[in-house]
């Protein structure tokens, strides 16, 4: 990794992260960091596309765009959660022509396909990251319609990536905690996608 | 020289079969999951396999042993978002022949193919 990038993310995630890990055990800051570094992987190697990382925030708070097409992955094993990649549609469409070279329409059931593969390799070398930590991940699955909202596990805490790119903005929602933390949870809800 | 790409993500097989044309490799066939792969390994009988680990209904580490058991031999190339050292050490205990880590680029998965096939002739 180039080092201006290194600077970048390092300097994006430090102060936003360390706070946020040290209000909540659930997630550290080096396993957040892997999805910083995974998504830039993941883009850089598939799409030529350089990402750069803004200040992660909590999910609770307003997001920077409103989510028309999400890519949502469940993480099960040592660390228990899930993540979601949520684009608008102008840079979904824009990240997966990048991707695959063509054109789609997001009904396009090819479309969907392509958005659940990037999120998928995004976990995946994420969690390869994780010191220790035996973690499977499921198979994919997309929603896509204008406003949506994922409904995160409510036992976790959920903290939002934002990143930008030359095809525009997205993000990256992680709601993950150890198998430790979820062994005593007061209430576990699974997540739903909900028209907003 | 046949080729089979064994990968629940359409995407994924495109640009996994775009590389091997470019390679040069014709004839190329497609399953979805493990059970696919299995019901088409018979009659397309391929040279080399290219296979996912997550997939539904069959994942790619089942269908390697159930390939093997069955007395399959062409070489197999994994190719997963699955990075972890436990897991690369599981599948070559199962049967797979050579490793590729997605994401990848043209250029790596391609060295990883020709790697596996001059292994291959070589044992």
């Amino acid at each position: 990794m180039r080092r201006s990038l290194r600077v970048r993310i390092g300097y994006a995630l430090r102060a936003g992260m360390a706070l946020l890990a040290a209000r909540w055990r659930f997630m550290d800051a080096q396993q957040i960091t892997s999805f910083v570094v995974s998504t830039h992987q993941v883009f850089s190697t598939m799409l030529s596309l350089t990402v750069t990382a803004g200040k992660p925030y909590t999910c609770c708070a307003v997001p920077k765009f409103e989510n028309e097409v999400s890519g949502i992955i469940g993480m099960s094993g040592d660390m228990q959660g899930m993540v979601v990649l949520s684009f608008p549609t102008s840079t979904a469409k824009n990240v997966i022509r990048a991707f695959t070279g063509m054109d789609m329409e997001p009904l396009s059931p090819d479309f969907a396909d392509a958005v659940g593969e990037l999120v998928n390799m995004i976990s995946g070398a994420a969690k390869a990251k994780f010191e220790g930590k035996n973690v499977s991940i499921s198979c994919p699955s997309v929603v896509i319609g204008k406003g949506h909202k994922v409904a995160q596990p409510s036992d976790a805490v959920c903290i939002t990536i934002p990143f930008d790119c030359p095809a525009g903005q997205f993000s990256v929602e992680i709601a993950i905690k150890s198998a430790k933390a979820a062994a005593n949870p007061t209430s576990q809800h699974p997540s739903s996608a909900k028209a907003a | 020289m046949k080729v089979m790409l064994v990968d629940d993500s359409k995407t994924m097989r495109t640009i996994q079969r775009n590389i091997l044309m470019q390679l040069g490799f014709k004839e190329i066939e497609e399953a979805c999951d493990g059970l696919d792969a299995l019901s088409k390994v018979g009659p397309f009988a391929p040279e080399l396999l290219l296979v996912d680990w997550n997939m539904p209904n069959m994942d790619g580490i089942t269908f390697v042993k159930t390939y093997r058991a069955q007395g399959g031999r062409s070489p197999i190339l994994m190719v997963t978002t699955e990075a972890e050292k436990t897991r690369v050490v599981e599948a070559i205990r199962a049967g797979v022949n050579n490793y590729v880590v997605k994401p990848f680029t043209p250029d790596s998965l391609s060295q990883r193919i020709n790697e596996t096939l001059t292994r291959a002739k070589a044992a």
